[in-house]
């Protein structure tokens, strides 16, 4: 709303809708959230407060004090679980910085323009698979014996790697498959902030410079820094989610070598059943993502306050 | 005819990105069109006669034809919901001034980022003590959670690039807010609905570890049918990857409509 609309707006008490108008547009989406998101999050953090196992019923639901969180703190595969997890974020990130980068670059750059909507147009497709099929995909490739991983490979005379059923083998194939998956998340988000860079700026910076590597560090950084900060927070956030493609093609395993935090939870609830414990895991790691979302809004949203 | 080595070399560098991106893509659509023999040949064949069968297979086979049409009905209709309940959320975020309001945005946000495992054992939990366990419903609802922000997010951005002036004039005639909302803004905002619509519709159709834990055998989605081939000795490749590709390409095009809308859907609007 332009300045003068709000400072007539303030001068007059009417302002076309009374006090409550926007809690009533706002309230269908407010109450569903509180109802499906909010509840849900309060049931799970009381469950957490109990010892909670659906295979014993016979023995109630008690409440059992902090006793669920002093077993997760101290529990070392939960820990080594989530060290797991950002290890492989560690893996995945500069990959993908870096691989979107100069995909980034080599669509900013002038001609080709066919070949270049082509290439920007299928950044797409590996954003929109469906995650689980992206792991059984996965599972297809890196088969040992009839995988196209391996055959490609062989062409350098290596391998074959029996990928996944060795722990170092498993987490590279999960680690490459996210890599696809994201890399074109990486690319656009720069090649938007690439193409916020004003033309005659960049223009003039090419005709005072042939080096490439000055023209990205002098004129075109500014401008991607902010997309940077995005795709840290939010791929580790994203990280912390993944669930569906490593469970599709590991299960977390061989061992413990893809059991990433949001499989680990899932098998504690759902495998082992003992839902106190896997809730107070679940609570920690919701705190953990709030300190993400917090840090993602104070860098990114600035001007919304 | 000339071509310089920087063209040329641009030229090879785009040409890698398209196979880069294609290539699990084209492996899992080529793989469907294979029988088992050739699937299992060492080292994987790259000309081989196509079949049809592994289709014949999938669509005979009601277990997918059924997962097919759940998850069709569960993805519609959890879109339907978070466009209605979310399109008035998205007019008051863009048009009014109130106390809590950033706040409520980034409580919006946060729904974003939150894993579903997070919500998935309580759902899981009040879901068996009161009977929705294995229903379209519990399904319908919890995707909610995931497409309710996406909702307001996109089409609130959309709703503020509604000039004020028409809101004015219509005021001056006497509409009230709902009839501006309802004769002003659903139409004037439609297409950063639809975008939104289609960015729910993606997300929930993808989805696995909610399917997983809240379906039994009635209501399993695509995903969890497609998994669960999955297990046993020889497993069935052929029928495997002809359903992964029946289940990607649906959402593949829907995707590449709102390509241009892909980085402001995955960031929530972050960067432009």
């Amino acid at each position: 709303m332009s300045q003068a609309a709000t400072s007539a707006a303030r001068r007059k008490p009417n302002r076309g809708y009374g006090r409550w108008t926007p809690a009533l547009f706002l309230a269908p989406a407010v109450l569903t959230l509180l109802l499906i998101g909010i509840y849900p999050t309060i049931f799970a953090l009381v469950t957490s407060f109990r010892r909670y196992n659906i295979t014993r019923p016979r023995e109630g639901f008690p409440f059992v004090g902090f006793e669920n969180y002093v077993h997760v703190l101290t529990d070392s595969t939960f820990w080594s679980s989530l060290f797991l997890t950002a290890k492989f974020y560690v893996a995945v990130l500069p990959i993908q910085v870096v691989l979107g980068l100069a995909i980034a670059l080599l669509l900013h750059k002038p001609g080709m323009g066919l070949l270049k909507s082509l290439a920007r147009v299928t950044l797409v497709v590996p954003l929109a698979t469906t995650y689980a099929v992206v792991g059984l995909v996965g599972r297809l490739i890196f088969n040992r014996d009839f995988g196209v991983a391996n055959q490609a490979l062989s062409v350098f005379g290596l391998g074959p790697i029996d990928w996944l059923s060795t722990q170092d083998g498993a987490f590279a194939a999960i680690v490459i498959m996210d890599v696809w998956q994201w890399t074109p998340f990486c690319a656009l988000i720069f090649l938007a902030g690439l193409s916020m860079v004003p033309g005659e700026i960049e223009e003039a910076a090419r005709l005072e410079t042939s080096s490439k590597l000055a023209l990205l560090r002098h004129v075109q950084l500014p401008y991607l820094l902010p997309g940077l900060t995005a795709v840290m927070i939010l791929r580790s956030a994203d990280v912390l989610k993944l669930f569906d493609m490593v469970f599709v093609m590991t299960r977390g395993g061989p061992g413990s070598a893809t059991d990433l935090i949001s499989i680990y939870i899932q098998r504690v609830g759902f495998r082992i059943f003992d839902l106190g414990t896997a809730s107070a895991q679940a609570i920690l790691l919701l705190i953990l993502t709030i300190i993400i979302s917090r840090l993602y809004i104070r860098l990114l949203y600035r001007e919304v306050h | 005819m000339r071509i310089s080595s920087g063209k040329l070399l641009h030229a090879l560098g785009l040409t890698a990105v398209v196979i880069f991106t294609l290539f699990p893509f084209f492996w899992m659509v080529s793989a469907s069109f294979k029988t088992q023999a050739d699937i299992l040949s060492s080292p994987p064949v790259w000309f081989f006669t196509p079949t049809l069968q592994n289709y014949a297979e999938i669509f005979a086979d009601t277990k997918v034809s059924g997962a097919i049409i759940n998850s069709l009905i569960v993805a519609t209709c959890s879109t339907l919901l978070a466009v209605i309940l979310g399109t008035p959320a998205a007019f008051a975020l863009a048009r009014y001034e109130f106390r809590g309001k950033s706040d409520l945005w980034f409580w919006f946000i946060s729904n974003r980022m939150i894993s579903p495992i997070v919500l998935a054992l309580p759902v899981y939990l009040l879901a068996i003590q009161v009977g929705l366990l294995d229903t379209h419903l519990v399904l319908i609802l919890i995707y909610l959670t995931f497409q309710l922000p996406i909702v307001v997010w996109i089409v609130t951005d959309q709703f503020k690039s509604i000039p004020a002036d028409l809101e004015q004039a219509a005021r001056l005639d006497g509409a009230d807010q709902f009839t501006i909302f309802r004769k002003i803004y659903l139409p004037l905002g439609a297409p950063g609905i639809a975008v939104s619509a289609i960015f729910s519709f993606i997300f929930s159709w993808n989805e696995l570890l909610y399917a997983l834990v809240l379906t039994r055998r009635a209501v399993q989605t695509a995903p969890v049918v497609a998994t669960s081939f999955m297990s046993g000795y020889e497993l069935p490749w052929g029928k495997i990857m002809a359903t992964g590709t029946v289940i990607v390409l649906p959402v593949t095009i829907f995707a590449l409509i709102v390509s241009r809308h892909m980085v402001r859907g995955l960031t929530m609007g972050a960067t432009k």
